[in-house]
């Protein structure tokens, strides 16, 4: 591994599921650091989507492709089932159209693949029952400043996914670099979902 | 250290074997004329070639000695420490076949008649113009160009490189371009040229013969076209509804500022540039589309593609707006190959590619720094 990536919890996972040569779409790629961090460890032909400035020009230079857009705007480019997976890594709580977003993942890719720290988290319960916003590693935002408007638990997200036909092949929940088994709904702090169409 | 390349020499080469043109005209022999800057490495994989767009000539950086005034087009972003940074790289401008600035075109001698070429210098292609570029290739020993870059019409000729031949482009940069024009943008082209061919000094192309040039309809073709190349806010903020005079005159005279400076414009333009390749340059955009002999398919075109892409359009440009450039990208997706793409948010319109902006230099270096990683490895 490529000493000089940064990596984060959630990427060693992601890379776990994708196999050697996949086709992987980022959304929300932001420096390219999940891409650069799959395409040393899994050899992924990728792409990534994103809306920053600062993030295109760092893509570039981490010789990530890179399309700039927003993700609100849909996947308008990119054809049905061209990915095999589709990516959206710390990014759903910031989208401002999450379930036509998730569709168009799975409408562009064969599978689907998002992380997101969990708002049922117990740190965060206890912060709101204290009468404040909760702000983390994971949620690192004051409540004026946040990109944050679509935030969830583990158990509102795969409410969403039974709703709307969406099946859930795997899922990984995180504290820091921990894996999480019991009550993850209450003691993790992050998930990443693996999912597909139902059939 | 940002600076310039200094005093630069303008150099013509010669060609004498015939050209065909895709219209089926040949050119017997011609002459192009380019300038170079920096210096081409031992294994010759540093080399990039600079395509002009609708006006635009092989002046694109420095200044010649006799006339320290006159600045290359392209300065801004070609030269020592500049994006395209001449310390690294040996940068190729030359202009077009057809054009008015040295290279045969409409109002050179034709050696077989000892006049003007006029109206019987052949209707030339992006293809065409590729062709000619790939001999000057040649004659400069440059197997390979590690990136071909232009903007507008000279993205389309750096996109065409990369599918006319394959091999012999590394990466293509095509700024504010489109795949092909719409029917808006061909109507545009359209207007200007009926300006030109109805000026009564046209004399149907052959006007040198009679001693005049049709002023007037250049004139109002680059009015039309400089307008269009503009956005609505920057017209806005750069003229508004300001008037030269205290008050209305209420006649037919220029009173706002911006009937001055259209008219101040397509005066300076007239000057200089020659109706003939006006015309034939709009027609090379109105007729470029590599899908055209393919049902429109961009993504069978791009399929002979073999190069890395970075595509950039501007936000407030309408000629050539973002959604043409995310037709360049959408095939290049489909077809699998490395390619980026940058929307910048500017104010200038069109003219923005030729302008510096903080996200537009940003992403020109980081991509430009990349390319030199590789062909320096």
């Amino acid at each position: 591994m490529n000493a000089m990536l940064v990596t984060r919890p959630d990427f060693a996972a992601i890379a776990e599921w994708i196999p050697q040569g996949a086709s992987v779409l980022d959304l929300g790629c932001g420096d390219g650091s999940l891409l650069q961090y799959l395409k040393s460890e899994r050899a992924v032909r990728g792409y990534g989507v994103e809306i920053s400035d600062a993030g295109i020009v760092a893509c570039i230079k981490n010789g990530v492709n890179v399309i700039q857009n927003d993700l609100d705007s849909g996947l308008s480019d990119f054809e049905s089932n061209s990915f095999d997976y589709v990516i959206l890594s710390q990014t759903l709580q910031a989208t401002r159209h999450t379930e036509p977003l998730i569709q168009e993942m799975l409408r562009v890719g064969r599978q689907g693949i998002v992380s997101f720290p969990n708002f049922g988290y117990w740190r965060a319960r206890l912060d709101v029952l204290l009468g404040n916003m909760p702000v983390s590693k994971d949620l690192p935002y004051q409540w004026y400043d946040t990109p944050n408007v679509h935030l969830c638990t583990l158990d509102d997200f795969e409410k969403l996914c039974r709703e709307h036909r969406v099946q859930i092949q795997e899922r990984r929940v995180m504290t820091g670099d921990d894996e999480v088994h019991v009550l993850p709904n209450l003691l993790g702090s992050m998930a990443v979902y693996r999912f597909q169409r139902e059939a | 250290m940002v600076s310039s390349v200094g005093i630069v020499n303008a150099q013509r080469a010669q060609f004498d074997t015939p050209l065909r043109f895709k219209s089926g005209a040949v050119l017997p022999r011609y002459e192009l004329m380019y300038e170079t800057y920096g210096t081409l490495n031992a294994d010759k994989s540093n080399a990039i070639l600079i395509c002009h767009a609708l006006s635009g000539h092989h002046h694109v950086a420095g200044y010649y000695a006799d006339a320290p005034e006159n600045i290359g087009w392209w300065d801004n972003m070609v030269g020592p420490g500049k994006p395209i940074d001449t310390d690294k790289f040996f940068v190729v401008g030359l202009n077009n076949l057809g054009g008015c600035h040295g290279s045969t075109g409409p109002i050179s001698i034709n050696p077989e008649t000892g006049k003007p070429y006029g109206s019987s210098f052949p209707v030339i292609t992006v293809e065409d113009w590729v062709e000619s570029q790939a001999r000057l290739a040649d004659h400069l020993g440059i197997q390979q160009f590690a990136a071909v870059v232009g903007g507008s019409l000279g993205g389309m000729q750096a996109l065409q490189w990369s599918l006319a031949y394959p091999e012999r482009v590394r990466h293509v940069l095509a700024i504010a371009s489109a795949p092909r024009l719409t029917a808006q943008n061909i109507a545009f082209n359209d207007v200007a040229r009926n300006a030109i061919l109805t000026d009564p000094d046209f004399h149907g192309g052959d006007y040198y013969a009679h001693g005049v040039v049709p002023t007037r309809g250049l004139r109002l073709a680059r009015m039309l076209g400089h307008i269009t190349y503009l956005s609505d806010d920057a017209m806005a903020d750069k003229f508004g509804r300001e008037l030269r005079a205290e008050k209305f005159n209420y006649g037919f005279e220029v009173e706002f500022e911006i009937e001055s400076y259209l008219r101040y414009q397509g005066d300076k333009f007239a000057a200089y540039f020659d109706a003939n390749t006006y015309l034939l340059m709009t027609k090379a955009l109105d007729y470029f589309d590599p899908a055209h002999s393919l049902d429109g398919n961009l993504n069978k075109a791009f399929a002979a593609a073999r190069a890395d892409y970075l595509v950039v359009s501007f936000t407030t440009d309408w000629r050539f707006s973002p959604e043409r450039s995310r037709e360049i990208v959408r095939p290049l997706l489909h077809n699998r190959r490395n390619v980026s793409y940058a929307e910048i948010t500017s104010a200038h319109g069109h003219d923005s590619f030729l302008m510096p902006d903080e996200h537009y230099f940003g992403v020109m270096y980081a991509y430009l720094n990349k390319i030199h990683s590789e062909v320096s490895a």
